[in-house]
């Protein structure tokens, strides 16, 4: 294949970007770590390159390679008012994550990106917002949350619901706590399960969906979690009158060439680096409903 | 109970989201018996395996449904809130209650007499249909809702 051929499909800015081929990392540093829960971390990244910067929209995936163990897929968490740092939200779970998770500030990785449709925000103005995540669903969520803090006045109702297994598997917590202090918007919280120390909402965040005020036909939804959450959650929302087209889930697959070439990221008509990650619901519907896709 | 609080005590739980198109007559004959109650935090409504003698309605605070874990504490498997009702297990024999629940945030509830109200469920066919078609539901949404938390969404 011709490499001239190949466009990453978001422009990037400044050194490392341009003539350089579009499967080469450009590095970052590792600037600051925190351990959101056990087994998950958020680092912050700098650029090693003077000038070097990463524009990208909510939604978006990175390619992040830790050098001698491999490149995964990890959504941006950052703001996108903040090209100049690189937020990463990590849960360590196979080789190349447990790597990463494990790094310490002064390490260097290396990141090919951005990738993907984001959230399709621009759709969700003068509409109620509701927006689910369910457990590490929130960090690609949260920079178009900060998008909708900054210009609140262009959306109707926002409610947000978050979900996790339990009270110790919610990230974001401080920050989380905070939004919970604004008056301009609505926040569910709930767990699957807790012990006596939790004194908040038990239960499936579908189980939430009832209660969230919002006018559903003139609301769009952003939804991201594991892929039988957004499936539920899907059906709940579309239950309540959301119109299929304004839900929109952030899909995972095997992303590997992160350039719609490899087709490992397959997903019926789709390719979800490229396509996706985030796909409205009507298209994804019939698929959600076949198993082993 | 007098009149008036038995009056009262009608009035409240016809305005309640479960009883709102019950027919109040009815509704009269099922809560002759009911009284309003307080929890504090922390404080039991219901323990498991105890007979369960009534049902509630929920009038504000959280109400959380545990499971009993052998010598652990016991697991919040569910949360129930201001409009919503808890308890069938006095419908169903040995009427025994099959969770502990516990008041997480300052409770205020209506108590029913579970044979009282099985009394007017049988006496009143009519209505004790019209109210199991009203708790069928609760029951069906709670049993889809415990199937999601088994397929445990989050650790996929």
């Amino acid at each position: 294949m011709a490499t001239d051929a190949i466009h990453p499909q978001t422009h990037s800015h400044g050194a490392g970007s341009g003539a350089a081929h579009p499967f080469a990392p450009r590095p970052f540093v590792v600037t600051a770590r925190t351990q959101e829960t056990p087994d998950t971390v958020t680092l912050r990244l700098a650029p090693k390159l003077s000038g070097d910067r990463l524009s990208f929209k909510g939604g978006q995936f990175n390619m992040v390679y830790v050098f001698g163990v491999g490149e995964s897929a990890i959504s941006i968490s950052g703001d996108t008012t903040h090209p100049e740092e690189l937020v990463h939200t990590v849960r360590a779970v196979g080789k190349v994550t447990n790597a990463l998770a494990a790094l310490t500030p002064g390490a260097v990785v290396g990141i090919r990106g951005p990738y993907g449709q984001g959230w399709p925000l621009d759709s969700a103005r003068g509409r109620d917002v509701v927006i689910v995540a369910g457990g590490l669903g929130l960090p690609p969520l949260r920079p178009t949350l900060y998008e909708i803090f900054r210009h609140r006045e262009s959306f109707g109702r926002v409610e947000i619901i978050y979900g996790a297994r339990t009270p110790k598997d919610l990230v974001f917590a401080e920050e989380v706590r905070t939004w919970l202090q604004r008056s301009d918007l609505r926040i569910q919280i709930t767990v699957d399960a807790a012990g006596r120390d939790w004194n908040g909402d038990v239960g499936v965040v579908t189980v939430r969906i009832p209660d969230a005020r919002f006018d559903a036909p003139n609301t769009t939804a952003f939804v991201c979690g594991p892929e039988i959450m957004m499936k539920f959650t899907a059906q709940a929302l579309a239950q309540r009158g959301v119109p299929t087209e304004s839900i929109w889930l952030s899909m995972e697959r095997n992303m590997k060439c992160a350039l719609g070439f490899c087709g490992h990221c397959q997903y019926g008509p789709s390719f979800v680096c490229r396509d996706g990650p985030c796909l409205p619901y009507k298209t994804l519907a019939p698929l959600l409903a076949v198993k082993e896709v | 109970m007098t009149a008036t609080a038995s009056e009262a005590i009608a009035d409240r739980v016809l305005r309640h989201p479960f009883f709102v198109d019950i027919d109040p007559t009815l509704v009269h004959a099922m809560v002759s018996k009911a009284e309003e109650r307080s929890y504090d935090v922390g404080e039991m409504l219901v323990h498991e395996g105890r007979p369960a003698e009534e049902f509630f309605l929920v009038i504000e605070g959280k109400i959380a449904l545990e499971v009993g874990a052998g010598d652990r504490p016991g697991i919040t498997v569910e949360t129930i809130e201001k409009g919503e009702i808890l308890g069938w297990s006095w419908l169903v024999a040995p009427y025994r209650w099959r969770f502990d629940a516990r008041a997480s945030k300052p409770t205020k509830v209506i108590a029913i007499n579970a044979a009282a109200a099985r009394y007017a469920l049988a006496a009143h066919p009519a209505f004790g249909y019209h109210f199991l078609m009203k708790l069928l539901p609760v029951i069906a949404d709670r049993l889809e809702n415990t199937r999601v938390q088994l397929l445990d969404i989050h650790g996929h």
